[in-house]
């Protein structure tokens, strides 16, 4: 029988995009573009099989072996620090970590610093290097909300377009760190199936020199 | 043969773990190392002078009966340092059996883990380095034949970065990613802090360097070493030697990804894998930097298997709750029936016996109690 290797993509766009990649890289499997309410989708001759995930779990089902490999951003690696192996950046995905807030916001560093975040862990690691006294706000969605409503005085958030900020008269002043779409893998399944996760990494390394 | 029906009805009955736990007991035996039986608990002091060594910083502490603070054992390798002789000359060869309690990543709680293990102390040669991987190697031999170790050598990777003038907290990082196989991001840091594109280039060849020993050490052969990676990459080799003399050499591999915590550790590091689990469930290493830290002089080399891990190996997973299950009425004969289960249970089934069919439970077969004997009323097998 031929080793199947589990493969989790992030659900939306950047994992149909990111699909798009495994495919030119001679990856496919057409069964994943029908509509239907399907959960995986396999190729028995190239004994693949892919299924989507909630972004941010992508990392889990690697890091516990359900997926073999997967692809997670940068943020979430960052976020939830998983002991996996980071093989490739995929080039795609590109955004950016930063720290925003309304356009008129004086840090006063008199006082703690009120930060709103949906990525407690990369906001804590970012103050504490600046040994700076803060106070996070744990939110799930809408953090541009945050700063407008007082709830915060700043947020640590994704910046892709800067759109949102703007049309919300906020304005990112800090970044943290690049993010971009990242090849991850379970590293018990790596010593395993060593060669056609390598075949895979290839693949998809040669689409993003390319680029 | 009534022995040997014992040992086989016990082998059906012990759980992988269980298994483990006695197949690992009699290897080590075997080779002149001594059962450690340690208390549950430590001076909290212990852990607080050497907190990095470590896999997770947070301890269940308690005060005894005179005030003092005591941790519920979240290692066993420093109370065994602590214990040990001092000796310059002589090794002192111990194993273990305990269970540790660490934070548990995902619910954040406390978890209770089930550790066998050993550690060699004392005036560790190279026969001594090699008779633990050996014992690391074959400890995963007994559990699956299906295993990988991974070996990297401490010596090497820190030689490697002492070539170059990084400034720790890029070196930290820089470790932190050869771990994880990270290549663009050591890019990315090279660039942003201006290092030399040599590091680049041997850092690219080290972590592409993983898998077979003689691929992996002529790969690394275009870099160029110091004296110190010389010796390293001697100690190595030869030990990846004596593992292929032994028929291993297939579940062999050198892996620089295994990147344990530099100031503990500055030898041979492994790593050891089970098809089937996840995470590795095999770890150690030499650590004499830590016996020094310790103020002890002598060298140690030691492993650590986790053997709660082996729960989810397959063919661990039971298919049935009991064997058979016998139905009687009250009008059942009760020294009947018990020479009727009695009779089963030493043909080596096992038996239930119950009024009703019960529920929730599978069963191989259903059989009814009668006066003649039995009567098959179900078979699922």
């Amino acid at each position: 029988m031929k080793t199947m290797i589990n493969i989790a993509l992030p659900k939306g766009r950047l994992g149909e995009k990111v699909y798009d990649m495994f495919e030119k890289a001679g990856f496919e499997c057409p069964s994943i573009k029908e509509v239907n309410r399907n959960l995986i989708f396999e190729n028995p001759e190239l004994g693949i099989r892919y299924f989507w995930a909630k972004p941010s779990d992508v990392a889990i089902y690697v890091e516990r072996g359900a997926a073999d490999i997967g692809v997670a951003g940068k943020d979430i690696l960052l976020e939830y620090s998983p002991d996996v192996y980071e093989l490739l950046d995929l080039n795609v995905g590109i955004c950016r970590m930063a720290v925003a807030s309304k356009k008129d916001f004086r840090d006063d560093t008199e006082k703690t610093l009120r930060v709103a975040t949906k990525f407690p862990n990369i906001a804590k690691d970012y103050y504490t290097k600046k040994c700076r006294d803060i106070d996070i706000i744990k939110l799930n969605g809408s953090i541009e909300l945050a700063p407008i409503l007082n709830l915060s005085d700043v947020i640590v958030d994704i910046v892709e377009s800067g759109n949102t900020l703007k049309a919300n008269n906020l304005e990112p002043f800090e970044t943290i760190v690049g993010i971009s779409a990242r090849l991850i893998s379970n590293k018990a399944s790596f010593k395993f199936k060593t060669k056609e996760i390598e075949a895979i990494k290839a693949g998809l390394a040669a689409l993003v020199e390319v680029k | 043969m009534k022995g040997l029906d014992n040992m086989l009805l016990n082998e059906k009955v012990l759980k992988q773990e269980e298994k483990a736990v006695f197949r690992l007991r009699s290897l080590y035996q075997k080779y002149g190392y001594s059962q450690y039986k340690m208390s549950k608990f430590e001076e909290y002091d212990l852990y607080v002078r050497n907190k990095d060594f470590l896999v997770s910083d947070s301890i269940i502490t308690f005060n005894d009966t005179s005030g003092k603070l005591l941790a519920l054992k979240p290692d066993v390798t420093l109370s065994i340092i602590k214990n040990s002789q001092d000796s310059s000359d002589s090794v002192q060869r111990v194993y273990y059996n305990e269970s540790v309690y660490r934070i548990s990543k995902g619910s954040h709680s406390f978890k209770e883990i089930v550790q066998a293990g050993l550690e060699c102390i004392g005036c560790i040669d190279t026969y001594n380095m090699c008779e633990v991987i050996l014992l690391a190697a074959k400890s995963l031999q007994a559990i699956s034949s299906e295993y990988v170790l991974d070996i990297s050598h401490m010596g090497f990777v820190s030689g490697l970065l002492d070539k170059y003038d990084i400034n720790d907290e890029a070196k930290a990082l820089i470790v932190n990613y050869i771990g994880e196989k990270n290549l663009h991001d050591i890019k990315t840091i090279c660039d942003s802090c201006d290092l030399s594109p040599a590091l680049l280039k041997d850092l690219t060849v080290l972590i592409q360097a993983y898998g077979n020993k003689d691929q992996a050490i002529e790969k690394l052969s275009s870099i160029e070493m110091t004296e110190d990676m010389k010796n390293a990459l001697y100690e190595l080799d030869s030990i990846c030697k004596v593992l292929d003399a032994e028929g291993m050499d297939d579940h062999i591999n050198i892996d620089f990804s295994i990147v344990n915590d530099m100031n503990y550790y500055n030898g041979i590091v492994f790593k050891g894998y089970i098809e089937g689990i996840p995470a590795s469930v095999l770890s150690g290493g030499r650590y004499d930097k830590l016996m020094h830290k310790m103020g002890k002089d002598g060298g140690a080399i030691g492993f650590a298997v986790y053997l709660d891990s082996l729960e989810r190996l397959e063919g661990s997973e039971k298919k049935y709750d009991v064997d058979t299950v016998i139905l009687y009425d009250e009008s059942a004969d009760p020294s009947a029936m018990m020479k009727a289960v009695k009779m089963l249970t030493d043909s080596g089934t096992s038996v239930m016996a119950e009024k009703k069919v019960p529920e929730k439970i599978k069963f191989r077969q259903l059989l009814k109690f009668n006066e003649r004997g039995f009567e098959i009323l179900e078979n699922n097998d």
